[in-house]
């Protein structure tokens, strides 16, 4: 609202040096008259209700959105709070943190939390610092510059169901992988279906996901004002230098972004799991999605919920801790 | 390394010694150009692999696959008569090119080809869906940012969020209640409504000057010629970076059929591909390169449009 009285008052200035702007002259003098007719209380009235006018009219414009995300996403979501305080749906006898606990004692559960979580742990830190070397490496004056940006970022534009027909004759116990292994002299592993699996998993993790973490990453270093890399580099400020105290503070809020998503795809890793080995992986593979995928064949509702609940405030408290740490990081820096 | 990068950009202090600093910076610098083209080469030809592979067997004739590859996929149609290796035969070029995995997944098996059009008709309406809903509330968000306002829009980046094991389970539980589990709508409806799009139009859009819309207002137009007229053309490539994501997103789906579809004869590509090792794995090549066209075409056409998406999507000012 004070923004437009601001604005109105801007308008009666520029009409006052009409001498400028012939075009749109007719069109103020017509409204600076208008203006100064009225009295400031109507004017008043009559700008918040154009105000309330504007925000309604452009308020509808949410409407279908917000009405599908209530539906599809929020309501159902506070059923499912519900239900995971209740022992069955139909009985409805509040048990408060019961089935919270029933499934945090769940062995499956377990297994699929402890899975995952290494999984990120593992997979996450390493999609960050890759992608941020590939993204300065190709910051550096090479050729080809804009052909290798092509070729790390097609791994996001295909499928995984495509090519994962290849990763399983690369890993497969008889395959490329091992026989190179062999002719190296080393032992044979079962890639698919040991402790190994988790390293394939998070080849395949980072094979897909770099790319995408590296067009942040160019970006984010392409913003970097020029002019204090240029006063770094008068200072004789070594390359590490600048990294550490420059490019880092500017990248914090990407580092932010990059890890926050690395994070979201590797949950999403269970599409590169199922793929390659179906519905019962081997154990180190039992990810939270296939905990999920088998408690939905139960239609065990009351499991589900307090599962989903349970990760999603998980989910909430990573990302808040996140925030707080970039904030304290990338205080003094604009942009 | 790093000792070395200190000589390098430590500027040259006195007579004799500077000319050698130049020389050595130089000859150093050129190294460690060719050094990071070496590198970035080999992490190409990994990244690109793959996918290479699959297109070039998928040149092959099914008894060159099962041959190559019989003793990963286990075949047991060629019986005796093809030679099985112990060892795979990991081959970039066939020995013989020829299309019939191809002619036999297009003429002689629809299942496939089925398959394939329930991945473009689950996909299809999402993107196009998605995306009309997106651009209407992302011009609402932009427009003006009040307190709810703010509120609503911090909601939907939550939900942007949250991974589908959390997401899936009110979606399931809604569609049993509107008993569309099963259908197509299932996947369509909340596929349609999910904020992810809203998320990266609002971003762009509220880097439109307010004064462009302000003169808009001032010349008389209403809400929606603004959207029509101003915010559009503007957002033109915003949408085009926006309907990439999606596609990809949907286009790659495993969770959601998974669990909302039960009926695997539904099931899109993505799923069903891989659920061919038994038997027709000769064929698999071919199906997966089919699978893969759409996307790359679209990577192809779209790259810068993708890149911009991505740095939208971080909010980085490209």
């Amino acid at each position: 609202m004070l923004k437009l009285k601001d604005k109105s008052n801007i308008k009666e200035q520029r009409g006052s040096n009409t001498n400028l702007l012939h075009n749109t002259k007719k069109l103020r003098n017509t409204k600076n008259t208008r203006i100064t007719k009225k009295t400031r209380n109507t004017k008043k009235l009559r700008n918040t209700k154009r105000l309330r006018k504007q925000k309604l009219g452009s308020g509808l414009y949410i409407a279908p959105s917000l009405l599908g995300v209530l539906v599809f996403f929020i309501f159902p979501f506070i059923v499912i709070i519900y239900y995971s305080m209740v022992d069955n749906p139909i009985n409805g006898e509040f048990v408060f943190l019961d089935n919270f606990i029933k499934v945090s004692a769940n062995g499956a559960f377990q297994t699929a939390v402890y899975n995952t979580v290494t999984f990120s742990l593992v997979a996450v830190p390493l999609a960050v610092v890759l992608s941020l070397m590939l993204a300065i490496m190709l910051e550096s004056r090479m050729p080809f510059r804009s052909q290798f940006r092509t070729f790390f970022l097609s791994p996001m534009m295909v499928p995984v169901a495509s090519v994962v027909l290849i990763w399983r004759v690369l890993f497969h116990f008889n395959g490329a992988v091992n026989d190179l292994l062999i002719s190296l002299g080393g032992p044979k592993i079962d890639w698919l279906k040991s402790g190994y699996s988790h390293i394939v998993i998070v080849l395949l993790f980072l094979w897909k996901n770099l790319g995408y973490n590296m067009i942040l990453f160019m970006a984010a270093l392409a913003s970097i004002p020029k002019d204090i890399l240029e006063v770094a580099r008068l200072e004789s400020a070594t390359p590490l230098q600048t990294f550490f105290y420059i490019k880092v503070r500017y990248l914090s809020s990407t580092v932010l972004f990059v890890t926050i998503m690395s994070l979201i795809n590797s949950f999403k890793v269970f599409r590169e799991i199922y793929l390659l080995s179906g519905d019962y992986p081997y154990d180190t593979l039992y990810m939270l999605q296939h905990f999920m995928n088998n408690t939905f064949r139960s239609l065990d509702y009351q499991k589900l919920s307090a599962a989903a609940i349970m990760m999603s405030i998980v989910m909430i408290i990573i990302i808040g801790i996140l925030f707080l740490v970039e904030s304290h990081f990338g205080k003094d820096v604009e942009g | 390394m790093s000792k070395k990068d200190t000589s390098r950009s430590a500027p040259p202090r006195k007579g004799s010694r500077a000319g050698f600093h130049k020389k050595g910076r130089k000859a150093w610098s050129k190294f460690k150009i060719i050094l990071a083209t070496g590198v970035a080469a080999i992490f190409a030809i990994l990244f690109l692999m793959p996918i290479i592979l699959t297109i070039t067997n998928s040149f092959m004739a099914a008894s060159e696959i099962s041959a190559n590859y019989g003793s990963v996929f286990e075949t047991t149609e060629s019986g005796g008569k093809v030679y099985i290796s112990e060892k795979v035969n990991l081959k970039f070029i066939p020995d013989m090119v020829s299309f019939s995995q191809y002619i036999t997944v297009l003429f002689k098996s629809p299942e496939y080809l089925l398959k394939f059009w329930n991945s473009v008709i689950l996909v299809g309406p999402i993107v196009l869906f998605q995306l009309i809903v997106a651009t209407l509330a992302s011009y609402g968000f932009a427009r003006y940012r009040g307190r709810i306002r703010e509120i609503i829009f911090f909601m939907y980046i939550i939900l942007m969020l949250m991974p589908y094991q959390v997401t899936l389970v009110p979606n399931y539980l809604v569609s049993d209640w509107l008993n569309i589990l099963d259908t197509n709508w299932a996947i369509w409806l909340p596929g349609i409504f999910s904020p992810f799009a809203v998320f990266l139009l609002t971003k762009f859009m509220r880097r439109i000057p307010t004064s462009v819309i302000e003169a808009a207002q001032i010349d008389g137009a209403g809400e929606w010629q603004i959207y029509r007229q101003i915010c559009m053309p503007l957002c033109r490539g915003a949408i085009c970076s926006a309907a990439i994501l999606v596609f990809i997103d949907y286009w790659n789906m495993v969770e959601q059929p998974l669990i909302l579809l039960t009926d695997v004869e539904m099931h899109p590509l993505s799923v069903f591909l891989s659920r061919i090792n038994k038997g027709e794995i000769g064929l698999a090549f071919a199906v997966a390169t089919i699978y893969m066209v759409p996307s790359l075409l679209v990577f192809l056409y779209g790259e810068e449009y993708l890149v911009d998406g991505i740095t939208y999507q971080g909010g980085i000012k490209g």
